[in-house]
This record gives C-alpha cells, structure tokens and sequence, in this order.
C-alpha cells in the first residue's frame, strides 16, 4: 500500500537555509549540505528545497549549492525557485534533483506546464500554489504580484489538465506558525484532483499532520517542526501510523 | 582493479542519481552509450524514466541493442534494469501504441488498470510502497521482507513466466521486481531508496 509522505521543505537563500513566518522574517538556521545529509540520514520520504533568491538574482537558481544538496540525497528530491525556461530545468535536473517546482511562471504562462511535461514526464512538474485566506474564501498569492483574483483550486485543476504532476499547496497564513495545517483548504481538495496534493504550512506537532491526512492530504510538508521543536520526522510516521494511516517506517540494517 | 560498471546513457532521464548511488562503493563506473566501453564492462545498467517507445527508439538510434544482447545473452554479465529500463527488456510495451522491447522476458508492459471504488488511487504510481518477496532474489539479501522503496510509474510488468521476485500492491498487485539468471529488473529506484535501495547496489556489486 502507498505510503503518506512526510516532506521537509527548506528555503534557500544567500547560500544559507532559512525559515520564515508567514513569507516573512527570515532567520537563518543552517548550512544546505550539512542539514540535507541529516535529513538522509532520518530518512525522510522526500526533500523539498526552495530557492528564495532565485527570481531577483540574474544568475536564477544557486545551482552549486543544488549540486551539493543533491549529492547527499538517497531521496527524492524536488527543487523550485525563479525557474522560467526548459533550459532552466535542464540544469536543475543535471544537478541530481528528481523534480522540479514552479510557480510564478505557471500563473504567467500555463502552456509552460505542458511543454516542461511533454520534456521531462508529469512525474518531473510539480506546480506551486500559495493561499491567503480572505473572509471565508481562499485566493491565490503570490510574492511579487500579491493577492490575486484566482480561486486556488480552479488554478489547481488547470495545471493538473495541463500536465502538472504534484501540486504543492502553502498557506500562507498558517505558514511558519506552528497551529496546525488549514483544514478548511485540505477539505476544499479532498479527493478532487487525480495528481497528489502535498499540503505545506502549519505543522507545531505530529497530531498536526494526523489531523491533515485524515481530512483528505495525500502527503504533508514542513519546516517548523523540524528546525525549532523537538519532534523527528520518524515522530510524526509512528503517530501517522498509531492513528491507522500508512507510513514509510525505515528499517535499520546492518 | 575494481570491476567497471556501464550506465547505459540513452537520453531518457538524467543519469546522476543513478551514478551516484554506485560512487558510494568501490567501483569504476561510467555513465555511456559508446559501444566499445559497454562491451568491455563487467556489468550492465539500464535506468530511464519516460515512455516505452521512446525508450525503444533510443536504443535503436544509438544502435545498443545489439551490443546489450552480445553482453547480456551471450556473455551472461550481470545486468540491472531500473524503472523503464526494466520495462524495455520485457517483450512488449503497451505505452503509446504497442511496442516491441528487447525481449529477454516473457512479459507485456501493461498501464494501470483501477476500478471505480478505487478513485482514491492516483496514477501514475508515486512513492513509497512495500515488496513482498515472491521468490529468494540474492539481490534482497539482508533487506527485510515488506521494505518500502519509492516508485514513479504509470505501467507495470504483467509477466508471461515465473521470474517474479516481488510483489506491490497498488488497487492491483503487480510484479515489482524480477530475476531471470543473469538479469535483474526493478520497477521501483534504488537509487531513491535510502538505505534499503543503496543495500540492492552494493549486493549487485557483490553478484
């Protein structure tokens, strides 16, 4: 039986990791290579890595520092950030990374997600969408255009038609707080679309990610939890499993 | 002199995770599709992920086909198969219209077939899933039966002979791993698979 995944997603940013809180206030919590071989090493599901500098800085993706994260990855691996060219996925994929992530360019351009799946596979296109919540709807944000006029599971639908493979959906207003994942937005999905949605934002405990799959997450992201409170990754699958929901437990061998 | 791998390199995925899973022991190994090299490794990979066909069309255009039948048939070298390239060694694919593989197994290569209480499956088929070993496989040894490995497919092995070595259940249960002498086949990355995935390598550096 497939598992539920549990994803650490890091951010990259002037070649040091950081966590923010609601996109905002970055603060620095280590080194990409060192915490990329600890989370091979806890033999995490995945690896999420977001390179948030990408789409101001010409040179787009810091590809040296991929190189080196994906070096010490016996996982999959998904890299996102300012990618705006097939070209620019070739390059993230040399490094060693398994997927890649987008977002402004697919708001921009949803023809893109078609032509970078008819290169590189669905399986490759993971499209990003983050989620403010306004009143009692949600609406699509984005960091440099700001709230936009676009229902975020319309905009999800759209990019599964048009070859997407994983959505990665972030609140941002549970983003970094540590109170749970928005049910109300995992409901809004649940069994909707027919690619996985990977919920981020909001996990402070291991019964955050219980509740998130329960109410319909095909996998769950985070940061919080990993840098800042004592909990594992393997913490969070022995509740996922407790609670009757199949996890990915690693084995050890000698 | 440490034995020298060949990585089949055939323009269908990017190569380097398989490679760098192989540089973490003591081996030679080369990422290719020059002929000369791959005639003269010990063992032989095929990774890829991508279609069937096209698959098949690039093996043919770099005219490889006959070189992995003299190493593989004839000269009985160890060989792996990884994802797709497990798949294009079967005798058909189903993928894009039917396709002749390489043919060395008895098998069709078929797409995922749900029924309508299974909505809740999605293909393609992506993570991490248990192996239930079929048949003693020298590559599993010591990796516990029911280990999960990550998988990213949308077609699976439906075989024609008894070479089943493992097992995977996704609405259906499908063959997920293979073994016929000298060739191995994986629909499943080892190379993805942590410490269990590594454990295959180096089991099939030690063949």
């Amino acid at each position: 039986m497939l598992k539920h995944r549990v994803i650490p997603c890091v951010l990259l940013k002037d070649w040091q990791l950081v966590k923010s809180i609601n996109f905002q206030s970055y603060r620095t919590i280590g080194h990409p290579t060192s915490t990329a071989r600890i989370y091979n090493s806890r033999n995490v599901d995945e690896l999420i890595v977001l390179d948030i500098d990408a789409s101001q800085n010409i040179g787009g993706i810091n590809l040296e520092i991929i190189r080196d994260i994906a070096d010490e990855c016996f996982m999959p691996l998904t890299v996102g950030g300012g990618i705006r060219t097939i070209n620019d996925i070739h390059k993230i994929l040399d490094t060693g990374a398994d997927k890649i992530c987008i977002n402004s360019i697919a708001i921009d351009n949803i023809k893109f997600i078609e032509r970078a799946s008819s290169v590189f596979g669905s399986q490759c296109i993971v499209c990003s969408i983050d989620v403010k919540k306004i009143g009692d709807t949600f609406k699509v944000f984005n960091k440099s255009k700001g709230i936009l006029d676009l229902d975020p599971f319309e905009l999800a639908r759209q990019y599964q038609e048009y070859g997407a493979g994983e959505v990665l959906l972030t609140s941002v207003d549970c983003e970094g707080v540590a109170e749970g994942y928005d049910i109300d937005l995992i409901k809004l999905f649940k069994n909707k679309l027919n690619i996985p949605v990977i919920f981020n934002g909001g996990m402070g405990s291991p019964m955050h990610a219980v509740e998130a799959i329960q109410n319909g997450a095909d996998a769950i992201a985070a940061a919080y939890i990993f840098h800042f409170s004592r909990f594992t990754p393997n913490d969070i699958k022995l509740a996922l499993n407790e609670n009757e929901i199949p996890s990915r437990i690693p084995m050890i061998i000698n | 002199m440490s034995e020298l791998i060949a990585i089949i390199d055939y323009n269908m995925c990017n190569l380097r995770s398989v490679e760098k899973s192989f540089r973490k022991f003591n081996c030679q190994i080369i990422t290719t599709n020059d002929i000369k090299i791959i005639s003269k490794a010990d063992k032989i990979i095929l990774p890829g992920v991508g279609s069937f066909k096209d698959g098949m069309k690039e093996l043919r255009k770099l005219h490889l086909i006959d070189t992995l039948n003299e190493s593989v048939i004839r000269d009985k070298k160890p060989f792996l198969g990884i994802c797709l390239g497990m798949q294009l060694i079967a005798k058909r694919g189903q993928e894009n219209g039917e396709t002749n593989g390489i043919g060395w197994i008895d098998a069709d290569v078929v797409r995922f077939n749900l029924n309508d209480n299974q909505k809740n499956l999605k293909v393609p088929h992506v993570g991490w899933n248990s192996v239930k070993y079929k048949k003693n496989c020298l590559l599993y040894n010591d990796i516990p039966d029911n280990s999960d490995f990550y998988f990213v497919h949308s077609y699976h092995y439906k075989v024609h002979e008894d070479i089943t070595t493992g097992e995977t259940k996704h609405g259906e249960v499908f063959t997920s791993s293979i073994q016929k002498n000298n060739i191995f086949g994986f629909q499943f990355h080892p190379e993805k698979s942590q410490a269990m995935g590594l454990k295959i390598i180096s089991n099939f550096l030690n063949l």
